[in-house]
């Protein structure tokens, strides 16, 4: 993937460091899926546990995740990604046969 | 600087009568200015369009107020006061009706000065089979003024009317042959 | 009469045509090949798009126009199209232009060169289809290059200029070129108009800066939190106050290529003038004629035109006006309980506290399409002259108004 150069890309800055001349024309941001900065793995009270006996890899939990948060593994079960998963337990009320528990953050 | 105001009703012509003259005297490569006159579009309402000519650029961009020619595409509007609103010492009005000088004079509120007339209805009925004069009272104009040349218009009415162009053509012709140009009693003024 | 008239001659490269001014218009938008034209009618801008639309069923035109359900709907297409990297047209007028204000500003605050003329037409109630600047008021503030024109040449020399300024890369700033309604847009007229050739030299192809493709992704339009706000508009405040050298660039430019050249503020017979007119738009060919007649019976009087509205030609405008007693501005729009006409107002505040600044007074004209005549002007000029008391700040005359 090519990323379009301009002659001062701003890089990830908190918003109240920048200033006036950091932007670009037109307020254009050329490094783009910035929000992967943003970890709110760390807001969570719960997390998601699958119980992979009981998992049928129908991937609901995959496809309902607000946060792309679940990520199919290599031997075809899922786990959250616990850097974005806020614990919303969204999979686990979808999850088709209830394999997915929210247990408490410790 | 030549000023001509013209009259006609809604759907007759009298905003692409102005827009001819204007392109004729461009055509002979001399400035113009077409304005319509602004109002909301309805068949059949009094409408005004305004044409300047000059051999110097036109700057002045407003209504017509004082113009050296009237033009009246219908009959029905001779008597209304705005019609010769304004009409400068010495100038022109051009009048469509079947009314002869004495009648003529007469609905234009004894008019004294200046008169070109013709029946253009008639004319416009014979050639093109509606009322629609404005072509013909385009000839009307250039018989009386003398310019533009009658030639002049031909390739904008080419341009502008297609496939009846020719018959409009014809129209302005047969309008210059029969208009008839009556001096008035008032003190001509250089034009 | 004496007078500064000039017969103009044919320049090489060019033709002299009789047009109406909305097809020299859409003439220029043709010979600039867009690319997109997006646009809904209104009344008195249709014929332009109308024509355009002709071009691009005729194959005239090579171009994409997209027939949206409305003004909102228009500057969005021109927003998407411009983004990707395409040259955009729209045009609009009044209640249209307000339809799509939110966008407006939007264009220009992601910079993105696109062009409008805009056939001014006075803001509803009551609802009117004639001529005044209410509507261009109404988006003083949008953030685009403004300017004027006054006649068809200017129509049609200043939608190049527009494209030209806008696509600099040192600008890349949304242009709108205001048109009169009717007493411009409908009016047939005398224009040269300039062979393709000499419009290819002036007028690059676009190329824009970034632009939105799957293969390099951007993000445009993102949201901006208050911690950044303030310094993001400070970004573009200075960008638009930058564009300045641009914008006489790209007119010196077209001049050397036509012989015809534009500035930013433009003045007719001021020197040594007591009095000064002072228009925008229009108006300001009738004012010519005016200023002749009113010379000729000895008033010395002379006129200001602005041509540039945004970015404000503040030391333009001093320069101009300077050594007269009176300067006579004339607007058509109002600023309802505030300071009366815009330009005035603009303009009171670039004198304020010059030394030996004007008297500024402020006459509302020609709202709706209320023909302004010369005599009316010899009248405005006089009120000026004999008033009993110097106006305030505040003061303005709605020239006419039967009370």
């Amino acid at each position: 993937m090519n990323r379009q150069r301009s002659s001062k890309a701003a890089a990830f800055r908190p918003a109240h460091e920048l200033r006036s001349r950091d932007f670009e024309p037109g307020f254009v941001l050329t490094e783009v899926a910035t929000s992967r900065y943003y970890k709110t793995g760390d807001w969570r009270s719960k997390r998601p546990v699958w119980d992979n006996n009981r998992c049928i890899q129908c991937g609901l939990c995959y496809i309902y995740c607000p946060d792309m948060a679940v990520r199919r593994r290599p031997d075809g079960f899922f786990e959250a990604n616990l850097d974005y998963c806020k614990g919303c337990g969204i999979c686990a009320q979808e999850c088709f046969t209830k394999c997915i528990e929210m247990v408490d953050e410790r | 600087m030549i000023e001509i105001r013209f009259h006609g009703r809604g759907g007759q012509g009298a905003v692409t009568s102005a827009e001819v003259l204007a392109h004729a005297a461009i055509h002979e490569g001399r400035y113009a200015q077409a304005i319509p006159s602004f109002g909301p579009e309805r068949r059949g309402a009094p409408v005004a369009a305004f044409a300047r000519m000059d051999g110097e650029e036109i700057r002045l961009r407003t209504n017509i107020y004082q113009p050296d020619y009237v033009i009246v595409l219908d009959p029905s509007l001779l008597g209304l006061p705005a019609v010769r609103a304004g009409l400068k010492p010495g100038g022109v009005i051009v009048a469509n009706t079947p009314a002869d000088e004495a009648e003529a004079r007469r609905i234009l509120g004894d008019y004294q000065g200046r008169l070109a007339l013709v029946d253009a209805t008639s004319i416009a009925f014979q050639i093109l089979g509606r009322p629609i004069t404005n072509t013909a009272m385009l000839g009307a104009f250039a018989r009386v003024s003398g310019t533009p040349q009658l030639e002049s218009f031909v390739e904008p009415l080419l341009e502008r009317f297609g496939r009846v162009a020719d018959r409009n053509i014809e129209a302005l012709k047969a309008a210059y042959e029969q208009t008839k140009v009556f001096e008035g009693s008032g003190v001509p003024a250089g034009a | 009469m004496n007078s500064t008239r000039k017969t103009i001659p044919i320049p090489p490269g060019h033709r002299r045509v009789g047009i109406e001014d909305s097809h020299a218009a859409a003439l220029a938008v043709k010979q600039c090949n867009v690319d997109v034209v997006a646009a809904y009618p209104i009344t008195p801008q249709t014929h332009i798009v109308e024509r355009l639309a002709e071009m691009v069923a005729n194959g005239e035109l090579d171009a994409e126009f997209v027939p949206v359900e409305s003004e909102h709907s228009a500057m969005t297409v021109c927003v998407g199209a411009e983004a990707a990297g395409a040259r955009t047209f729209t045009c609009t007028s009044s209640q249209g232009l307000i339809l799509m204000s939110e966008i407006v500003y939007i264009t220009s605050a992601m910079r993105l060169p696109c062009v409008m003329i805009l056939a001014n037409r006075s803001l509803s109630g009551p609802l009117s289809i004639w001529c005044d600047h209410s509507d261009v008021m109404s988006i003083r503030d949008c953030g685009w290059i403004q300017t004027f024109a006054e006649n068809g040449q200017e129509v049609y020399d200043l939608v190049f200029h527009a494209y030209r300024v806008a696509e600099m890369p040192e600008v890349l700033t949304p242009v709108i070129l205001n048109v009169d309604g009717f007493y411009l847009t409908h009016v047939v007229e005398s224009v040269l108009t300039a062979e393709q050739e000499l419009i290819d030299r002036y007028l690059p192809p676009y190329r824009p800066r970034v632009s939105l493709h799957p293969d390099r992704p951007v993000t445009m339009g993102a949201y901006g939190v208050p911690e950044l706000f303030t310094e993001a508009k400070k970004n573009q405040d200075e960008a638009l106050k930058a564009t300045y050298p641009f914008i006489l660039k790209a007119w010196e430019e077209w001049g050397d290529l036509t012989g015809r050249y534009y500035h930013p503020v433009e003045t007719y017979r001021a020197e040594g003038a007591q009095v000064l007119l002072l228009t925008m738009g229009s108006i300001g060919q009738t004012a010519m004629v005016a200023v002749d007649r009113m010379r000729d019976a000895g008033v010395p009087v002379g006129l200001v035109k602005l041509r540039l509205w945004r970015p404000f030609p503040f030391e333009e405008l001093r320069r101009a006006v300077s050594g007269a007693e009176h300067l006579v501005v004339l607007d058509r729009a109002v600023s309802y309980g505030g300071p009366g006409g815009p330009v005035a107002s603009e303009v009171r505040a670039a004198l304020y506290g010059q030394p030996g600044a004007p008297v500024v007074h402020n006459f509302i004209v020609g709202l709706a399409g209320r023909d302004v005549a010369v005599e009316d002007l010899a009248t405005i000029v006089q009120k000026s002259l004999t008033r009993k008391k110097p106006p305030r700040q505040e003061d303005y005359i709605l020239y006419g108004a039967r009370e």
